[in-house]
């Protein structure tokens, strides 16, 4: 019975990834004597990094305007509900005023571009992220192989701890069936049920398929992403030519997002 | 034992009909949470944790406190206590059992609540929690169980107990000291990001606690054949006096240091719950009535002439009580929320279904402090 199981998740491997059958085989066999942990195999085209970064340039940004294209293409390809009730709205990526994206580094006398500037506001797939340690589950995670600060929304107990943790305020809680209220469904990316949190994961569903994030896309190059340890990518140009401040620095969480501001 | 609770008067059946129907209740409004999600509860993006845990938080106190009957038997040898120790025992283990009650109704997915075990982390800090909160609910089970049965048969509880009895008192503090680790740790809530949540919580706890239990024990007195002694509710009334005390120093140092560094974040929240923040303030009458319940306790509790006299005491522990309740009930968890990291005020009440299914849990709280205090009591007046 159990070795019949074990030949069938061989073949599904196998037909599933079709060439690549080597590596399942091997995964598989190195998993035989333990309990199956999953296996994924990178795509050919896969955008591979040590700590995906983003740089966002705040200078490019006049109005609201300016940010609902790059919010609208990240609400669309995660199904994200819109919700009347403000209690059991879901924000992946918004915009926030200077005081409130900058809380903690206050300027009484702002200057007027920037007081007038809508910044946009994210998860910082911090390097040290409190939400991973406060998790009881591992439902949230820091992938090894690239920094992202991944959900496994299967697994998440919804005790919204990681809420409490995140001194971003980048987790949304679902409250209630998103389904229902998503404008309209795209089958790319998994709706999410009730009782679980999520937020955004730097579209490493993109990423495995040699895709930019859907913001960076649709940003006309105001976002920039890039890996952090390579001292040739794009973010580290940025970072080497430009001054830029980070949210909450103070707390050591070291977030992957730098604004130029 | 367990036959003790199955006999007793119309008043007795007639409360735990009572609690059962409201525990009926709050499973039908629990049935509708499970069914709508927590959108049916006050909580926000921005407040995420609410009535809920926040009750959780002030039960495990009242657990703890069972401690501070346990500590000056066991340890101190101080005999009177010998008499009320399963009072104490008893009521830590309602409590707990409150608060896993809690902490299940909390849950976004409860049915997923073992992947904390499937997936042991021993980086989280609620890992350990349920560990802390699950092995001092059984040490209590089983030392509460084992020494009231032995006193029945009138023997000597059996030696292993007593080991067991030694380990409940680290754990007894252990549960309010992990459970203030799952706040203070977390960078960017200053309000809970101080060293002394910990302490503060246990004074609390130990004020919180022993105060019930003189509720208790003064309620025992009166409807039962037990009595369960002058000279113990006075221990115990001094341990509480004490404890009151402790737990406003400590408010006050963190006024202190809030209010003389002036630094924004840490004024902030306490400026939001005794002032009220942007135009919004709605606990800030409970805030102040909080302070104004724990100073009297202090001057009723502090002065001898009133705390002997019981009546007077009654009141006193009532105030403690209520006025703990307040503090970590309602301003401890929401505080700490508000304003939100990015500096949002979003203010948090209750709603009457997230109301009711609490009153439901503590209804099943009570039934099970109901039936141990009926056997425990029962047992008592068979040996007397």
């Amino acid at each position: 019975m159990e070795d019949s199981r074990r030949r069938f998740l061989k073949l599904a491997g196998i037909s599933a990834l079709g060439l690549t059958a080597k590596p399942v085989l091997d995964a598989f066999a190195k998993e035989h004597a333990k309990a199956p942990a999953p296996e994924f195999e990178e795509g050919p085209k896969a955008l591979k990094a040590m700590q995906w970064a983003m740089v966002i340039d705040t200078r490019r940004f006049k109005s609201d305007a300016d940010l609902q294209p790059i919010i609208d293409a990240c609400d669309k390809i995660h199904n994200i509900p819109v919700f009347e009730n403000k209690r059991h709205e879901i924000k992946w990526i918004w915009d926030e005023e200077y005081e409130h994206a900058f809380p903690t580094n206050p300027n009484k006398f702002l200057t007027e571009r920037l007081k007038d500037t809508p910044f946009l506001v994210l998860c910082n797939h911090c390097e040290n992220p409190p939400c991973v340690r406060a998790c009881p589950t591992q439902a949230t995670f820091k992938r090894k192989s690239d920094g992202i600060v991944l959900m496994d929304y299967h697994r998440c107990i919804g005790c919204r701890f990681c809420m409490a943790a995140c001194p971003f305020g980048s987790r949304s809680f679902n409250f209630r069936d998103p389904r229902p209220f998503i404008p309209k469904i795209t089958m790319q990316y998994p709706t999410r049920t009730r009782g679980v949190v999520e937020k955004c994961n730097f579209c490493a569903e993109r990423l495995a398929v040699g895709k930019l994030p859907a913001c960076v896309e649709a940003s006309k190059g105001a976002l920039v992403f890039g890996d952090l340890y390579d001292p040739k990518s794009e973010v580290r140009k940025l970072l080497k030519a430009h001054y830029t401040i980070r949210r909450k620095q103070e707390l050591g969480t070291e977030p992957a997002v730098y604004y130029i501001v | 034992m367990l036959e003790l609770a199955f006999k007793g008067s119309k008043n007795y059946f007639g409360w735990v009909l009572g609690l059962l129907v409201l525990i009926g209740i709050g499973f039908g409004f629990y049935l509708y949470q499970l069914k709508f999600g927590l959108g049916i509860t006050g909580m926000s993006r921005d407040v995420s944790w609410g009535f809920y845990i926040a009750n959780f938080t002030f039960l495990v106190g009242v657990a703890a406190g069972g401690v501070m009957v346990v500590i000056p038997y066991y340890l101190h040898d101080y005999k009177a206590f010998g008499k009320i120790t399963i009072l104490g025992e008893f009521l830590a283990i309602a409590a707990l059992i409150m608060c896993l009650l809690f902490i299940v109704v909390d849950l976004g997915q409860p049915m997923r609540i073992f992947n904390v075990w499937i997936y042991p982390t021993l980086h989280s800090v609620l890992f350990w929690d349920t560990l802390v909160l699950n092995g001092y609910l059984l040490l209590n089970l089983i030392v509460g169980w084992n020494v009231l049965e032995a006193e029945r048969n009138d023997t000597h509880y059996p030696a292993w107990v007593k080991p067991l009895i030694y380990i409940s008192i680290p754990f007894a503090i252990g549960i309010h000291t992990v459970t203030a680790y799952l706040y203070c740790g977390l960078p960017g809530r200053e309000f809970w990001l101080t060293a002394i949540l910990a302490p503060r919580f246990l004074a609390s706890a130990f004020a919180a606690g022993p105060a019930l239990l003189i509720l208790l024990c003064l309620f025992i007195r009166k409807t039962t054949r037990f009595d369960p002694g002058r000279e113990q509710i006075q221990a115990l009334a001094k341990i509480v006096a004490y404890a009151v005390c402790v737990n406003f120093f400590f408010f006050l140092c963190e006024v202190f240091v809030a209010f003389y560094s002036k630094i924004p974040e840490h004024m902030e929240h306490l400026t939001y719950l005794f002032a009220g923040l942007q135009g919004k303030g709605s606990l800030v009458p409970w805030m102040w009535g909080s302070v104004v319940l724990m100073l009297i306790s202090i001057v009723l509790l502090v002065n001898p002439s009133t705390r002997r006299r019981e009546n007077i005491l009654m009141l006193s522990c009532a105030c403690a009580f209520v006025g703990i309740w307040i503090d970590k009930g309602l301003g401890m968890i929401s505080g700490g929320f508000v304003p939100s990291p990015l500096d949002h005020v979003t203010e948090y009440a209750p709603t009457f279904p997230e109301f009711m299914i609490a009153v439901g849990v503590y209804a099943a709280g009570v039934l099970v402090l109901t039936i141990l205090y009926k056997i425990a009591v029962s047992v008592k007046e068979e040996v007397a």
